[in-house]
């Protein structure tokens, strides 16, 4: 039986080593490719944490639904290269020392600061993150939101279709109304 | 478990890295992945402490956040295409102008 804190280091460093290839490629592609192993690994460490269902559903929606619209909107408008020159010179510099000042301050507060974190006991009841606990939770306390999220969900898929929409349709409409009016 | 510092400095090693991605990126899809690998450090740490305290809550909220963020997506890659049509470009040092 091998350790939890072996797999969480092994974890990590994938998880850091994607998301670094994610930032670092030249190629669109490459990145949304590091960032859906990222997904999956973030995914086992849910499983890690007791947290079955939460962890398939990372599965299904981010590395698959969300990463496949957009690896599709990459190869649809082709644009996977871009020109690297930058209108900014001091602006990366200056981006790079900023994200190391955040990370040693977040990693001090986080370490050396320390407040009293609690031991987290090593078994957990049964059933806890399983779909039927997750349903549970869901429908009980958490129905208002969840019925909020239906709308969400309706209005982003009427804001995509109409961001989309060609502009030509606009024009064919007016046409016809001319068309109906000369008649 | 691993003791929740450690997750806690995962996150922020991940954190940080999606927010040097939209600083130093300028390929407008770029820094939409950066912003979702933001939002799953934070998923990341809401599990962890759903775990810690063994309360379900936390693993609820992960489940909200994902659908916030599938819609987000969507709208926001809308964008991007019709960003495109107009200006046969996604650099974001180019889109400097309200009017398309």
């Amino acid at each position: 039986m091998i350790p939890d804190i072996v797999i969480f280091v092994i974890l990590s460093l994938i998880a850091i080593a994607t998301a670094l290839g994610m930032l670092m490629s030249k190629n669109a592609i490459y990145s949304a490719l590091n960032l859906i192993l990222n997904f999956c690994t973030v995914a086992v460490f849910y499983l890690l944490l007791d947290a079955a269902f939460i962890a398939l559903t990372q599965v299904t929606v981010y590395a698959g639904a969300i990463m496949v619209l957009f690896l599709f909107v990459i190869m649809l408008l082709g644009v996977e290269r871009l020109r690297t020159k930058s209108t900014l010179p001091w602006q990366q510099p200056l981006a790079f020392a900023l994200a190391v000042i955040l990370l040693v301050v977040a990693l001090y507060v986080i370490f050396i600061r320390t407040g009293i974190y609690i031991e987290a006991s090593e078994v957990v009841k049964e059933g806890f993150g399983s779909p039927e606990a997750v349903g549970t939770v869901l429908f009980n306390e958490y129905l208002l939101p969840f019925e909020v999220t239906s709308v969400l969900l309706l209005v982003a898929i009427v804001g995509a279709i109409l961001l989309t929409l060609r502009q030509i349709t606009g024009k064919k409409y007016i046409e016809m109304e001319k068309s109906d009016g000369s008649d | 478990m691993v003791p929740i510092e450690y997750y806690l400095g995962l996150s922020a090693v991940l954190f940080t890295l999606g927010a040097l991605g939209v600083l130093i990126r300028r390929n407008a899809i770029i820094i939409f992945m950066s912003i979702e690998l933001m939002l799953n450090s934070a998923n990341l740490l809401f599990v962890a402490f759903a775990r810690l305290y063994e309360s379900m809550s936390g693993q609820i909220f992960v489940f909200f956040v994902m659908a916030v963020a599938a819609a987000e997506v969507a709208v926001g890659l809308a964008l991007i295409v019709a960003i495109f049509r107009t200006k046969q470009s996604i650099d974001v040092d180019e889109i400097n102008m309200l009017k398309g």
